[in-house]
């Protein structure tokens, strides 16, 4: 593929514009988030395309973003941030949030130091593998009515919760508490309904993931102490999405949205951009039924994190008291959501998607539970399986971003490469050696996941902070690892 | 044209270059190709034969209908498909068959979650004596 050769104008250290007049149709200007090298690197594929590609959206406002994880996707570039002005015939994107509705992390703490976690990390490892189910077509613990299903996705973790799998506390530390208001059951398909079914706490494959991580590095005691986290202390950390029932809804509303585009007479440059205006009927269906696929992504994580406890405990023949299992947070990274914003001095209700991006709310942001007003919001940010994760915390000066940050280190080698890259290897060898225990459910997915198929997450982390866009907290180290 | 399909690098996702003496073979060698990324196809015989009816404004998203079709039948019925017969085809119609098996004694089998089929720079064209089409699946 022949590098993208359109202009990349350096604003500072750390952004790059892609002017309006690059492409005819270009809205407002692309803005990238990344550092001298990585930009290099952007070029390689046809993620900055993308970029001018959603500037081209109508009603979106400021600029079409894109975070330094950014990669090559399909409509919206993975890392993208866009938002649109709904008073203005602002759009709605089913692609601009992606097949995988609230894909997400949540992090969970521990009592457990890494002296205790070490010689009891393979009964962990194998015990989270066995108890948990993941890969292709896996089943749920879960069994719902179809009328229960249609409570859960307006009820998301509470509905988990109520039903034995959690506590109460842990809706506080979820974003939109696990269920964000406004979701239409009915305008979730037949067809999602059953793609869904015994899929909720299920972890899914490929890049999904369970992870056990020691805490190697402190960048903020403060807000580290207010997150409940010191070094050497063991954290769980949880990556999934909506499963088939969020594929789903954005297969149904892709297509439906094509007919969109000549109805309200829009132009984009790709099918799969395809969008309608937010308060228009059309708009409203695709809200309401991406808002039912989000609670139940907060559902399937809660129901995950919930086994996940169980099998800590077991291994561990500890309490929950002991185990100190809280949820320090759940973010989503793949949503688009309703915000109110201030542009050219006038507050304005936005709609902002954020595909392969996280929200990244700023300290005494009303929506932040009362122990982190100080703090800023959790940001989870996961690395490769052999490096590091970060957790970072949300910034003031992230308005610019639509207090949005990265949401981890983004691919650098296509699957195909990865595993042509690995043959011969054993990935799992290679982790071992290192101290890392992994295990797979998929054939290639190990693969697939290496390490080496990431961009270095410090490189990442180094833009958004350099950026300030977010902060450091904490650094963690993987221990063992369950993938899809 | 031989070959029936081959993959290309796409970072996030996986890519796909599908060829077809014909549209029909095109539709068929596309079905194939998404079965045989998310599945072992080689040796499945039998045993189940489903029939396909779907229509789309143009060939471009017939054909992601087609694709997405299939894929929801292997999710919700748990077939896996190996081989297909486009017996109709015109801009908005595809009339079609599928053999397939059961996911349940074929589960060691099953490779890639395939997501969806999208419709990122979609377009069937005309080489001088077949046809190729270049599709992203979100896995």
């Amino acid at each position: 593929m022949p590098d993208w050769t359109g202009p990349l104008e350096r604003i500072d250290e750390y952004r790059w514009r892609i002017p309006r007049s690059y492409m005819t149709g270009m809205r407002v200007d692309g803005v990238i988030y990344a550092d001298e090298k990585m930009i290099g690197d952007v070029r390689h594929d046809r993620a900055a395309q993308q970029v001018a590609d959603v500037a081209s959206l109508p009603g979106i406002v400021k600029h079409s973003l894109a975070m330094p994880d950014i990669h090559w996707g399909y409509g919206f570039p993975i890392g993208g941030v866009a938002a649109t002005d709904i008073e203005a015939g602002g759009v709605i994107s089913p692609g601009g949030v992606g097949f995988d509705i609230n894909c997400g992390v949540r992090l969970v703490r521990t009592n457990l130091k890494e002296t205790e976690l070490k010689p009891k990390l393979r009964d962990l490892v194998y015990a989270l593998y066995n108890e948990i189910p993941a890969g292709v077509g896996s089943k749920g613990d879960i069994k719902v009515t179809e009328k229960e299903e249609r409570k859960l996705l307006v009820e998301g973790s509470k509905w988990v919760v109520d039903h034995g799998y959690g506590r109460q506390e842990d809706l506080e530390y979820t974003e939109e508490r696990g269920a964000i208001a406004g979701a239409l059951p009915d305008r979730v398909s037949d067809r999602a309904y059953e793609r869904g079914k015994h899929q909720s706490g299920t972890l899914g494959s490929g890049n999904h993931f369970l992870e056990v991580q020691v805490i190697d590095e402190i960048y903020d005691g403060e807000a580290a102490a207010a997150f409940g986290l010191g070094a050497g202390q063991v954290v769980l950390m949880l990556h999934s999405g909506s499963r088939g029932l969020g594929y789903q809804v954005c297969d149904d509303y892709s297509k439906s949205f094509i007919r969109c585009l000549a109805k309200y007479d829009i132009d984009v440059p790709d099918r799969q951009l395809a969008c309608a205006p937010v308060n228009s009927e059309e708009g409203k269906a695709y809200l309401g039924a991406m808002k039912s696929a989000a609670n139940y992504a907060w559902a399937n994580r809660q129901c995950l994190m919930h086994l996940a406890r169980g099998v800590f405990e077991k291994v561990f023949g500890m309490s929950p008291g002991d185990l100190g299992m809280d949820l320090i947070y759940d973010v989503a990274h793949n949503i688009a959501k309703i915000e109110k914003y201030n542009v050219d001095g006038k507050e304005k209700l936005l709609c902002v998607h954020r595909k392969g991006a996280t929200r990244a709310f700023p300290p005494y942001h009303p929506d932040l539970p009362e122990k982190y007003k100080k703090t800023g919001q959790p940001v989870i940010i996961p690395g490769d399986m052999g490096r590091s994760s970060y957790l970072l915390a949300g910034t003031k000066e992230a308005e610019e971003t639509f207090f949005s940050t990265c949401h981890g280190a983004g691919r650098r080698l296509s699957r195909t490469a990865a595993i042509k890259a690995c043959r011969g290897r054993s990935i799992a060898g290679e982790l071992e050696k290192k101290g890392i225990l992994v295990m797979s459910s998929g054939r290639e997915t190990l693969a697939e996941e290496a390490p080496e198929a990431y961009k270095d997450v410090n490189e990442v982390v180094d833009v958004v902070t350099g950026a300030g866009i977010s902060k450091r907290v904490c650094r963690m180290k993987p221990l063992g690892v369950i993938k899809g | 044209m031989e070959k029936r399909y081959e993959q290309f690098s796409h970072t996030a996702d996986i890519g796909v270059r599908v060829f077809g003496n014909t549209l029909k073979e095109l539709f068929e060698n596309a079905a194939f190709a998404m079965f045989d990324i998310l599945a072992d196809l080689d040796g499945l015989k039998g045993e189940i034969t489903q029939d396909f009816e779907l229509t789309a404004p143009n060939y471009e998203e017939l054909l992601i209908s087609w694709l997405d079709e299939l894929l929801y039948n292997f999710y919700s019925k748990k077939i896996i498909f190996y081989r297909f017969e486009v017996l109709e085809l015109s801009e908005d119609m595809v009339r079609a068959r599928a053999f397939g098996r059961s996911v349940s004694e074929n589960r060691n089998r099953l490779k890639t979650e395939i997501k969806a089929a999208t419709y990122y720079n979609l377009k069937i064209i005309k080489r001088d004596d077949y046809y190729e089409v270049d599709i992203i699946f979100d896995v």
